[in-house]
């Protein structure tokens, strides 16, 4: 029997498992899929606590419902990957061979990487990046009377590039709805040179904060923070001052791979960006966010990438070239508030456009443009992802490769 | 996408001024966008930056992060700071014929 080896059971590699299951020769191979989390969250759910459109029940479930009868789980923290010796230990020392190993470790935020953030952490600064954070920064909102608020993007790459604008939209609309908007200030604090960075995209979306009220600090490297006197200090020498810091601290890779001597200087692992073969070992692979392959962390990219990998995966087994490509497609919502979003759809070469989604000419989706329809598919889709995409079975219409048609290029 | 004549050179770049097409760059195009974001003369230890983010974009296929220019190119961000004022990436990037540090929108 061959052994292949799923590290993770995130969005990635639960659909690895799936996917796999079903293509692979059972009689020939094992599956076994290790993670030391039971409980799976729905990562996009977490925008959504802070201003009470989500609770804690929406976006989390058991792990092991998702994988089939067929696939070992072990839930068990790991140790060390020996990829010279085709061996995965566990912390409770138990080894694993492989023929075959998946990487799907993900990434997290890592607020040790920020000096200072820890002296004001849940009692004035807190992230929604994690499940805890969010619900914590859910009940300081619902008794913070107002003030300045500041969101900070540490540095990139961070999972989900636009839940940063998603946060700023909503907290709008949350403290209008509220009453209290004229009580609060509200900043967007980023190293990059703005809110939007590509042209057509900036084009569309440029002046939403504007109309929305919300600041902007470009050019923001953050060197640390003075949770004393509130302050955020960047690499320069400028200050920013809040009350209540939002941040979204450096994302890492897990330590797993810092380890094992896998990963760069973020513990990401050098993977190729088309096959997501690893750069160092032929049978080591690598997906969705433990990657650093020039795409978005995302769902829907973990998505993507799995039906390609799986194609890669049964190539190299047989002994023939990796043919399939990953091309960087991402599709993701963006809620603006007041019960609308815009949607995006893009890959390594072709920026976000405007268009319809996912029927070229027919939608329902609209790209790059603000709908109430885009915003009920935002809502819809925690249910596609529970109930389909984690179990691999494919979305209608939804090819893993990005669609021209339908979009104005 | 458009065309620009810099330092004498024709080349395509972005609506902001990023070579598109790596091929295209030259040491002078370096001086010269160099000089448009206000750096009078590049040093040896601009060129040095400059060097470590072609290479490394090369290898990778994207640009470093400040952090990967110090752990592996050995730069110290007070350096970069000095060297390339504001926005040291971006200019950097766009002084080496690289790509501008986005994100997806």
């Amino acid at each position: 029997m061959k052994k292949l080896l799923i590290l993770g059971a995130g969005t990635a590699g639960t659909m690895m498992a799936n996917h796999l299951n079903k293509k692979l020769d059972l009689k020939e191979w094992s599956i076994t899929i290790v993670d030391q989390e039971p409980q799976h969250y729905y990562q996009p759910g977490f925008l959504f606590i802070p201003f009470e459109i989500y609770s804690e029940r929406d976006v989390v479930k058991e792990k092991k419902q998702f994988f089939p009868k067929s696939v070992e789980y072990i839930q068990a923290p790991i140790k060390l990957i020996e990829a010279e010796q085709n061996l995965v230990i566990l912390q409770d020392n138990t080894r694993i061979n492989y023929d075959l190993l998946i990487i799907a470790t993900g990434c997290k935020i890592a607020p040790d990487e920020i000096d200072g953030l820890e002296d004001g952490w849940r009692k004035n600064i807190f992230d929604f990046y994690t499940f805890d954070g969010s619900v914590a920064l859910r009940n300081k909102l619902r008794e913070w009377e107002g003030g300045k608020m500041v969101l900070h993007l540490a540095e990139m790459p961070i999972k989900c590039p636009v839940a940063p604008l998603e946060f700023l939209f909503l907290a709008d609309w949350f403290f209008n709805v509220k009453g209290i908007r004229k009580n609060v200030e509200i900043t967007y604090v980023t190293p990059l040179s703005g809110a939007f960075t590509k042209p057509r995209a900036s084009a569309v979306l440029g002046n939403l904060f504007e109309t929305k009220n919300i600041n902007i600090v470009p050019n923001f490297n953050v060197s640390h923070v003075e949770a004393e006197d509130n302050k955020l200090i960047s690499l320069d020498g400028k200050e920013v001052e809040y009350d209540l810091l939002v941040t979204i601290p450096t994302n890492m890779g897990d330590q797993l791979i810092e380890r094992s001597g896998l990963g760069d200087e973020l513990n990401f692992v050098p993977t190729d960006k088309h096959t997501l073969q690893s750069k160092a070992y032929e049978n080591i692979f690598v997906i969705g966010d433990a990657t650093d392959i020039p795409a978005s962390k995302a769902g829907s990219v973990a998505h993507f990438e799995a039906e390609i990998l799986t194609e890669n995966i049964l190539s190299y087994i047989h002994g023939k070239p990796l043919e399939a490509h990953f091309d960087g497609h991402a599709n993701c919502y963006i809620e603006s508030g007041y019960n609308k979003a815009f949607l995006i759809d893009f890959n390594y070469d072709v920026e976000p456009v405007e268009g319809t989604f996912p029927l070229p000419g027919v939608g329902p989706f609209s790209l790059l443009k603000e709908t109430t329809i885009n915003h009920w598919g935002k809502m819809a889709f925690r249910h596609i992802y529970w109930y389909m995409l984690l179990k691999g079975i494919p979305i209608p219409t939804v090819p893993p490769h990005m669609k021209t048609s339908g979009k104005k290029l | 996408m458009a065309e620009k004549v810099i330092a004498g050179f024709t080349v395509n770049v972005t609506e902001e001024g990023y070579l598109t097409d790596k091929t295209q760059w030259n040491k002078e195009i370096a001086a010269e966008i160099a000089q448009e974001l206000g750096i009078e003369e590049l040093t040896n230890a601009h060129w040095n930056v400059i060097d470590f983010l072609q290479k490394d974009y090369a290898e990778t296929g994207k640009l470093p992060t400040i952090r990967r220019m110090k752990k592996e190119g050995g730069i110290s961000t007070k350096d970069l700071y000095d060297l390339f004022p504001e926005g040291p990436l971006v200019k950097a990037a766009k002084i080496a014929g690289l790509s501008k540090p986005a994100s997806c929108v």
